[in-house]
C-alpha cells in the first residue's frame, strides 16, 4: 500500500508542463477569457496579490494564481507576459477585467478553491514555481540633484 | 534604424487607466521588432516606473527613446521626491498607504524590480521638485 503511494507521486512528479485545458480540469475553474486558448501550454505556475512580486523578472509561460480581482492584475499581467490568470476563491472577474483580457487575448479563469488549495493541486500534478537565480543586472548612479 | 522618441503623459492617481502607458510602450518595441526579452524588461521597467508617477510623482511623463544599440526610457514627474534613495532601492522598503497595497502595489519592489531588469539606472531626484528615472537597456 505505501509503495503503491509513492510511485503514484513519483509518476506524477514527471510532468513538468501542462495545457490551460489541464489546468481548467484541475482547478474545476470557469474560463471567462480563451475558451479558444486552452490548448496553451504552461511550464511553471506562481500565486501572488502583489503585483510588484510578479514583476521581478518576466513571467513567460507562466500560470498566474491571484485572489485580487482587479483590472490591474491583467495589466500587470501583460506586461509580465503572463500565459493565463486564474483568479481564486471563486470571484468573478470583474467587466473591466474581462475588457481587458480580450483585448489582449490573456486567458482569464476562476476557480473555487483557495489560493493555498489550487496552488497544491497544481504542484501535486507536477507543475512548479518560477524559483531561479538571477543577478541583478544595473549599476546604479544616484544624484540627489543640485 | 535611426533614433525615435515618443512621449507620453501620466495622470495622477489615475488607476483605471495606470498601466496603459507601459502597454503602448510595450506595443512599439514589438512593432519595431525587438527580441522578447529585452520587450519584457523594458515594459516590466516602464510599468513599474509609471505605477510611481501615478502614485507618488503626482502625475508626469514617459519618454520612449529607441534606436539600434539601446533603448532608453526617460520618466520625469513633479512630485515631492524620493526622500531617501538609499532607503528606497531597498526591497520591501515602501512609504505606501494602505489604499495602493490593497490593489498589490506599493510592497516595496518598484525600484529594485527597475534595478535588477534594466542595464542601467540613473535617479536624480530632488526634495520638492520631482524625480527622474532614465532607464538603459543595450540591444544586443
Amino acid at each position: 500500500m505505501k509503495e503503491a503511494v509513492v510511485s503514484q507521486v513519483t509518476e506524477n512528479t514527471d510532468l513538468k508542463t501542462m495545457t490551460l485545458m489541464d489546468v481548467k480540469g484541475i482547478l474545476k475553474a470557469e474560463v471567462f477569457v480563451g475558451d479558444d486558448r486552452l490548448e496553451t501550454t504552461v511550464t511553471a505556475g506562481t500565486g501572488s496579490d502583489l503585483m510588484s512580486d510578479m514583476l521581478r523578472v518576466p513571467k513567460t509561460g507562466v500560470v498566474l494564481l491571484s485572489g485580487l480581482n482587479t483590472v490591474q492584475v491583467v495589466r500587470t499581467s501583460v506586461i509580465a507576459g503572463v500565459a493565463a490568470v486564474v483568479v481564486v476563491r471563486g470571484k468573478r472577474p470583474t467587466p473591466d477585467m474581462v475588457a481587458q483580457a480580450l483585448e489582449h487575448g490573456l486567458p482569464l479563469m476562476s476557480t473555487p478553491f483557495t489560493m493555498f488549495t489550487a496552488c497544491g493541486r497544481l504542484f501535486s500534478r507536477g507543475l512548479r514555481g518560477v524559483e531561479r537565480k538571477k543577478e541583478e543586472r544595473s549599476t546604479v548612479s544616484v544624484k540627489a540633484g543640485p | 534604424m535611426s533614433q525615435l522618441t515618443k512621449s507620453f503623459t501620466i495622470l495622477a492617481r489615475d488607476f483605471s487607466r495606470a498601466g496603459e502607458v507601459s502597454i503602448q510602450v510595450q506595443g512599439t518595441l514589438k512593432k519595431i521588432g525587438y527580441d522578447q526579452d529585452i520587450i519584457r524588461r523594458a515594459s516590466i521597467c516602464a510599468y513599474e516606473s509609471e505605477l510611481n508617477v501615478v502614485m507618488y510623482g503626482q502625475g508626469g511623463h514617459l519618454h520612449l527613446t529607441v534606436g539600434p544599440d539601446e533603448i532608453v526610457l526617460d520618466v520625469v514627474d513633479q512630485g515631492p521626491g524620493i526622500e531617501n534613495i538609499e532607503l528606497a532601492m531597498e526591497e520591501g522598503y515602501s512609504t505606501a498607504p494602505a489604499e495602493y497595497q490593497e490593489m498589490g502595489f506599493g510592497a516595496g519592489m518598484g525600484l529594485p524590480n527597475i534595478k535588477r531588469n534594466s542595464d542601467s539606472l540613473e535617479i536624480v531626484s530632488e526634495k520638492g521638485k520631482g524625480t527622474h528615472l532614465r532607464i538603459g537597456f543595450k540591444v544586443r
